[in-house]
Order: structure tokens, then C-alpha cells, then sequence
């Protein structure tokens, strides 16, 4: 809708802490946009530009391992 | 972002949970629950049992007495006795709260002493390898059960209501932030303050129960939690194998550090 937005506007950033997280699969199953991913045993951010910040990922980590940082 | 770094022991971490394991994600609920309501941690103690709950106290930087099996409501009640300012918060699993220590569990809460206490859960004795505990639902499988549990479960939270709590909620893990209001308003509420939270145990529960993946469990969570209003309006047969959520029981009942005082008052007046 808004052509002078910048591409590059993110609505967060989604930071994990590799060493604490346990790749139990539970924020890559209940994102709503599909945001994440585990590839070879690694919690990635595949998809960041389609992250809204809904905060569920850092709410359901068992394991304190994500943040998600709203610009 | 919620900056959890200065409510938790980092060098602890990674915490010793497995993956998936529900724990975390209540102490998470907790410390924002604490930090909502602005209880410094000198003001807060948090006390604990035996089991994987129990080891909470290891993770977080307030002040934590980690006692022995079943009697963290015991330790709690001293010292919520000897300083009823502190906010007492127990954290104890099924096992801890309703088995070896169930009858500290009735006591408390018929006392109505103002503890907050986190009952964390999971159908199964974990830590200690799978074993049945008094909530494991009948026909589910446990070490000690391989054919099926042939026992009806504890009613938990229902316990505590007979026994005289005066505030008695239950939760999951998977409607996370339902789970941290409840423990908001325990922590805010004048009595015996009981949060039930489910919290799913993949290791020691869910591999024998067809869900070794965490992520099953919470879909369980999410599939068969019913908030009270919707509950009133199902049928017996509907309410069948669901879990009721929400507030259970919030009345208004004498305090017991506050009927103490009082007694001291009058005895010493006389």
C-alpha cells in the first residue's frame, strides 16, 4: 500500500541463542508467518521479513534462547 | 523483548530441562509476572521441593530455598511466618505437591496462608523416570504402567478449593500469556493462591503416550483446554477428556499471618 516505505523496514529482529537452545521445534511449529526454521540441527531465521513481531516465538521458548527486538 | 538476564542465573545456563519440556517457559511467565507487578527481588523468596519444578530455583536470582521432597509448603510457611512481608512463591510439580507432600498441600491451603504456589503439572514423575503419579490420567502409560494406568487422577486445583484456598486457577503452557496473568493474580491475591499450570513432559510422558515431540504436546495443550466460560456452556459428553482452564476460585477468606497478628494483639493487650 505504501510505496514510500523502504524495503528494508523489518518489523523485528529475531536474535538466537545458539548455545542455550535445544531445538525442540516449538517456535518454528506455532509461528504464524512461518518465520523459522531448524536446518542441520540449527534454529535459523529463514524468513525475517515476514516476521509481524507477534512475540509468540520468545514467549514459548523454553529455553531463553530467542529474542525478538521491535525497531 | 523482555530482558529476562536480570532475574536468572546465567551461569547455569543452558538450563538442565529437556527439549521441549514446559518448565522454562512458566519461569519465564513468573519472572515477567514479578517484574509486572514491580516486587524487587529482595522482596521475593521463591521455595521448592524435589523434581524437575523443583529445580527452578537453581535459574532464577531472587532468594531460593531449595528443600526436601514434598515439603516446600512446609519451608514456605516458615518463612512467610517469620516475615509476612516477602512474597513466598513455591514452585512444585504433581508429584511434590500431591503425592508425598499432599498433605502439606491440604493443610496449607486450608490454613489459607498467603503463599503463591505454581503446581507445575506435567501427569508423570519425570526426573525420577516415568513413574505414575497421582495425576497421570487413567489409560495413560507410565514406567509403572505399561499397560495403562488403571487409577482415576487426582482433581488437582478442585483439592485445593475443598481444602480452603482462597484463590485457585489453572493454566497451560501453550496459552502462555493466560498462564502469566494467573500468575499475576496469585501473586496478587491476600490467601492461599494456587496456579495449576500443564506443562508438557515429552521425555518421560510423552514418548509413552504417542507424543515423543514436543510439539504434539502443545498441540494437545492447545486441542483440549477450555476456558471456564466456554465450559459452562458444554454438554457432559463435550467435556469429555477436556481440562478446564481459567479461575477456579477467588474468594475472600481470614488470612492466616494476619490472624496471627491479630492473635499476638489481643493476648498481648490483655
Amino acid at each position: 500500500m505504501n510505496d514510500e516505505q523502504p524495503a528494508s523496514k523489518k518489523p523485528a529482529v529475531i536474535r538466537v541463542n545458539g548455545s542455550w537452545c535445544k531445538r525442540c521445534g516449538i517456535c518454528v511449529a506455532f509461528c504464524p508467518k512461518d518465520v523459522l526454521e531448524i536446518n542441520e540441527g540449527n534454529l535459523e531465521v529463514a524468513r525475517p521479513d515476514d516476521c509481524i513481531a507477534c512475540m509468540l516465538c520468545e514467549l514459548r521458548c523454553p529455553d531463553f534462547a530467542i529474542t525478538v527486538e521491535k525497531e | 523483548m523482555f530482558n529476562y538476564l536480570k532475574f536468572i542465573r546465567t551461569r547455569n545456563f543452558p538450563h538442565i530441562w529437556c527439549p521441549g519440556c514446559g518448565d522454562g517457559i512458566i519461569l519465564k511467565a513468573l519472572i515477567r509476572a514479578i517484574d509486572g507487578l514491580d516486587i524487587s527481588r529482595d522482596e521475593a523468596v521463591m521455595v521448592s521441593g524435589i523434581g524437575c519444578s523443583s529445580r527452578t530455583p537453581g535459574y532464577v536470582d531472587i532468594n531460593t530455598l531449595h528443600t526436601t521432597h514434598g515439603r516446600a509448603l512446609p519451608f514456605a510457611t516458615g518463612v512467610k511466618h517469620a516475615s509476612p512481608d516477602l512474597n513466598v512463591i513455591v514452585v512444585t510439580g504433581d508429584g511434590d505437591a500431591t503425592a508425598i507432600g499432599g498433605n502439606h498441600y491440604i493443610h496449607a491451603a486450608r490454613r489459607n496462608i498467603n503463599l503463591t504456589v505454581l503446581l507445575y503439572n506435567n501427569y508423570i514423575y519425570g526426573m525420577t523416570g516415568g513413574q505414575c503419579s497421582p495425576t497421570t490420567p487413567r489409560g495413560d502409560r507410565a514406567s509403572t504402567a505399561p499397560y495403562g494406568n488403571i487409577e482415576p487422577p487426582f482433581n488437582t486445583a478442585g483439592l485445593a478449593i475443598s481444602a480452603g484456598a482462597s484463590f485457585v486457577a489453572r493454566a497451560d503452557v501453550y496459552n502462555v500469556k493466560r498462564c502469566e496473568k494467573m500468575i499475576r493474580q496469585a501473586l496478587e491475591k491476600d490467601g492461599f493462591s494456587l496456579v495449576e499450570i500443564l506443562t508438557p513432559c515429552p521425555t518421560a510422558y510423552g514418548r509413552r503416550n504417542r507424543m515423543a515431540n514436543p510439539v504434539k504436546l502443545m498441540e494437545w495443550l492447545r486441542d483440549n483446554t477450555v476456558p471456564v466460560q466456554k465450559w459452562e456452556k458444554l454438554s457432559p459428553e463435550e467435556r469429555e477428556g477436556k481440562v478446564r482452564v481459567g479461575v477456579l476460585a477467588d474468594t475472600e477468606k481470614p488470612e492466616f499471618t494476619a490472624e496471627y497478628r491479630k492473635l499476638i494483639e489481643r493476648v498481648q493487650g490483655e
